[in-house]
C-alpha cells in the first residue's frame, strides 16, 4: 500500500472524504464497499483490458519528440492520449465506470461535462454497452461546444442544460449530483474527473492509471532505463494527472509536475489555479483546495480551456501538492496558446488546449533540465474541439 | 426543544431574500402567525440538496449581500421578541470558512437552537463537532431519507437531540416524485421504529393536504419552497405571511 494513496476513511491527509447529504449516503457507501472488489476482479480486468485494446486503441504511443528535445535541452517524450478513441483520455474512465455500473446492476447513467469530452466519452461507453445516458452540461457550455453536443446526441445521450449558477461545469456537476439524489436506485453517476466524494477520486485514478502503466514499460522499451526524470500533466479536476502520476508516485526520483490554468494570470482575478490561489474548502463532496470568497461562496474560475475551468481540484492532488510530492506550475492562456502552436509546427500534433498547458511547462523548466533528463508530457487530448479558439488567436 | 407534541409546523425561509433586511420581518411574521419553529436558510452558491426555487432565492440573497456574518448580526437581538425555536440551515463550506467554533459561539449568543448542514456527514459531526456544539447548546439536526436503512436511522436517533428531519422522498427541495402510498409506507416505517426523537417531514410539503398527511404519519412538517415562492409573489408583510400559514393550518 502506497503511503501516498487514500486511507480507509477516504482521506488523503486531511483532504478528501465524502461530504454528501444523507440521501446519497447509501449510494456512496455501497460504491465504497464494492468498487475495489469489482476493479480487482479477473472478470472486470479482462473485459476492461479487452476494450482498452480493441475499442479504445490502447496502448497509446509514447513518442520521442526530437525537435522539442532539441529546443528544451532534454529528451522529451509525449504520451499520446490524444490518439485514444473519442480524442482524449476521458474514455478510459468512462468505460471503466460504465462496466462497474453494470456489475452493480445499474441501468441508467448520468454524467457532467464542461467542454464535452467527458460527456462524449460517457455517451460513447453507454452506446457501446447499452446503457441509458443523460449528460448535464451548463447552458453556456452547450452554446460554446455545439459539435460535442451534437456528438453526444448522435450517440443517443440526452443532453440536459444546467440552468443554475453561471451555467458552466460547476453547475453541471451540481445538477448531476441533484439527479443522483433524486434517482438513487437505478442510477450510476460517472464522474469525469478525480473529484467528488470518496471513493470517486480513487476510482477515477485507478481507471486512469493505465496511462502511467503503459508509460513505464514504453519508456523502458525506448531507453532501456527504468524511470523517467519528469512526468508532466495538465490539471483541472485532475484525472489525466492522476493517471499519469499513479504508477510513479512511489518512485521518489521521478519529479511529478502538474500544470494548472492561470487564465489571464495568477493575480489577475481571472484564473483557475486552485492550488496556487485557492483555499481549503468543500466542493462536490470532498475537502480540497478551491476558489472561493472570504464568505466561503464558491467562485467561478476562468481559463481559455473549458476542461480546466473548474473551481476545485481532486483531493489527491491537493495532498500531493501540500506534502511537496508534486510540483505545481501555472500556465496562462497565452503560454498555452504558444505551446500549442509550437507543438503543432515542430511535431505536427495539434493538442487540446488543456494539454497545451502541460506543454507550457517545458519553457518554464528549460533551465532546470539536464541534457540527459528524460521527460514525459501527457498529451491528454487532441485539439479538434479547440479549432475555433486556435483560429481566433493564432491563425491571424 | 418542543413542548408541543403533535402537528408541528415549521417554515423555512432564505435569509436576505427578497431583500437583505427582510430576515427579522419574516421571523416576526412567522412568530405572529403561530408556527412552531423556523429554519433560516444561510444562502450558499452551490446548494446541492435544493431545487430551483431555493437556488434562485439563494443567489438573489447572495447578490443582496447576505453572508453568515450579516445574518448573525441581524438576528443577534431576536430573543427580545422571538420565542419559537430557531434553526439555521445551510451548507458546510461557508460555516467552515467562518470558523465552526466561532459560528457556534455567535449562534448561541443570538439564541439559535439548532443547526442543519445536509452535507456534513453524521459520523463526522459526532466525531469532530458534537461535543463543541453541545457546549454551545446547539442541536445538530440529522436528515434521513427513504433509502436510509432502519439500522442507520436507529444509530442516528440514538445520538441525535432535537428532531429528525425526515426527507419525504429521494430528491431535492420542492420536488416530490413518489406516490402518496409510497410515502405513507415510508413514514409508517419510521413511526414503527419508535424513535426517541420527533420525526418531522420535509421536502415537497406545500399545502394543507401534504401537511395533514405528514401529521397523520409523523410529528409534523416543514415547508420551504412553497413559502419562498410566497415571499416572491406576495412579499413578506405580516399579512402575507399570516395568509400563507392560515392556508396550511
Amino acid at each position: 500500500m502506497s503511503k501516498y494513496q487514500v486511507n480507509e476513511a477516504g482521506l488523503y491527509g486531511r483532504f478528501g472524504g465524502a461530504y454528501v447529504p444523507e440521501m446519497l449516503y447509501p449510494n456512496v457507501e455501497n460504491l465504497k464497499a464494492v468498487y475495489l472488489d469489482i476493479i480487482n476482479s479477473e472478470d472486470f480486468q479482462s473485459e476492461f483490458k479487452r476494450l482498452m485494446v480493441d475499442y479504445v486503441g490502447r496502448p497509446t504511443p509514447l513518442f520521442f519528440a526530437s525537435k522539442l528535445s532539441k529546443i528544451f535541452g532534454a529528451n522529451i517524450y509525449l504520451k499520446r492520449e490524444d490518439l485514444a478513441h473519442t480524442g482524449a483520455h476521458k474514455i478510459n474512465n468512462a468505460i471503466g465506470q460504465a462496466l462497474i455500473a453494470i456489475k452493480m446492476g445499474k441501468t441508467r447513467i448520468i454524467a457532467e461535462t464542461g467542454a464535452g469530452q467527458h460527456g462524449v466519452a460517457t455517451a460513447t461507453a453507454c452506446a457501446l454497452l447499452g446503457l441509458k445516458c443523460r449528460v448535464y452540461m451548463g447552458e453556456v457550455d452547450i452554446e460554446r461546444q455545439a459539435p460535442n453536443v451534437a456528438r453526444m446526441r448522435m450517440l443517443g445521450a440526452e443532453v440536459v442544460a444546467a440552468m443554475s449558477g453561471n451555467r458552466t461545469l460547476k453547475d453541471a456537476t451540481n445538477e448531476a449530483l441533484r439527479d443522483w439524489i433524486s434517482n438513487p436506485e437505478d442510477t450510476f453517476y460517472i464522474i469525469g474527473s478525480a473529484v467528488g466524494p470518496h471513493p470517486y477520486p480513487d476510482m477515477v485514478a485507478r481507471l486512469q492509471s493505465i496511462i502511467s502503466e503503459e508509460m513505464k514499460w514504453q519508456f523502458t522499451e525506448h531507453t532501456g532505463k527504468a524511470l523517467p526524470d519528469y512526468v508532466i500533466a495538465c490539471i483541472g479536476g485532475g484525472s489525466n494527472a492522476a493517471g499519469s502520476f499513479y504508477n510513479f508516485v512511489d518512485e521518489e526520483s521521478v519529479k511529478l509536475v502538474a500544470v494548472e490554468a492561470a487564465g489571464h494570470g495568477l493575480d489577475s482575478g481571472e484564473t483557475a489555479a486552485s492550488m496556487a490561489r485557492g483555499t481549503e474548502g468543500i466542493i462536490h463532496g470532498s475537502r480540497t483546495m478551491l476558489m472561493q470568497t472570504d464568505d466561503g461562496q464558491i467562485t467561478e474560475p476562468y481559463s481559455i480551456s473549458a476542461g480546466l475551468d473548474y473551481p476545485g481540484v481532486g483531493p489527491w492532488h491537493s495532498y500531493l501538492h501540500e506534502i511537496g510530492r508534486v510540483i505545481v506550475l501555472a500556465a496562462t492562456d497565452d503560454d498555452a496558446l504558444q505551446a500549442a502552436q509550437l507543438l503543432t509546427r515542430e511535431e505536427g500534433i495539434i493538442p487540446a488546449l488543456e494539454s497545451a498547458h502541460a506543454l507550457a511547462a517545458l519553457p518554464m523548466l528549460k533551465d532546470k533540465f539536464k541534457p540527459t533528463d528524460n521527460v514525459i508530457v501527457t498529451i491528454s487530448g487532441r485539439g479538434d474541439k479547440d479549432m475555433s479558439t486556435y483560429i481566433k488567436h493564432l491563425c491571424k | 426543544m418542543f413542548e408541543k407534541k403533535k402537528n408541528l409546523l415549521s417554515i423555512y425561509f432564505t435569509a436576505g431574500y427578497p431583500q437583505l433586511n427582510d430576515t427579522m420581518t419574516v421571523l416576526r411574521g412567522l412568530e405572529k402567525a403561530g408556527v412552531d419553529f423556523v429554519e433560516i436558510g444561510m444562502p450558499f452558491s452551490d446548494p446541492l440538496a435544493d431545487g430551483p426555487v431555493i437556488q434562485l432565492a439563494s443567489i438573489q440573497a447572495l447578490k443582496n449581500g447576505m453572508c453568515i456574518k450579516t445574518l448573525l448580526q441581524q438576528i443577534k437581538d431576536m430573543r427580545k421578541e422571538i420565542t419559537m425555536p430557531v434553526i439555521l440551515m445551510g451548507y458546510i463550506n461557508p460555516v467552515m470558512h467562518y470558523g465552526i467554533e466561532k459560528f457556534a459561539a455567535d449562534a448561541e449568543a443570538a439564541g439559535v437552537d439548532g443547526l442543519i448542514l445536509p452535507d456534513l456527514p453524521w459520523d463526522e459531526y459526532v466525531d469532530k463537532y458534537k461535543t463543541m456544539l453541545d457546549s454551545h447548546n446547539l442541536h445538530f439536526i440529522p436528515l434521513i431519507a427513504p433509502q436510509s436503512p432502519d439500522e442507520r436511522i436507529r444509530h442516528i436517533d440514538s445520538q441525535a437531540e432535537g428532531f429528525i428531519y425526515t426527507v419525504a422522498s429521494a430528491g431535492i427541495t420542492g420536488n416530490i416524485k413518489t406516490s402518496v402510498d409510497y410515502r405513507t409506507a415510508y413514514f409508517d416505517r419510521i413511526r414503527n421504529l419508535n424513535l426517541r426523537n420527533k420525526a418531522v417531514i420535509g421536502f415537497g410539503i406545500k399545502d394543507n393536504a401534504s401537511y395533514l398527511h405528514a401529521c397523520q404519519h409523523a410529528d409534523g412538517a416543514i415547508i420551504g419552497t412553497a413559502f419562498v415562492n410566497n415571499c416572491t409573489e406576495n412579499g413578506v408583510s405580516e399579512e402575507a405571511v399570516k395568509n400563507f400559514v392560515s392556508k396550511i393550518r
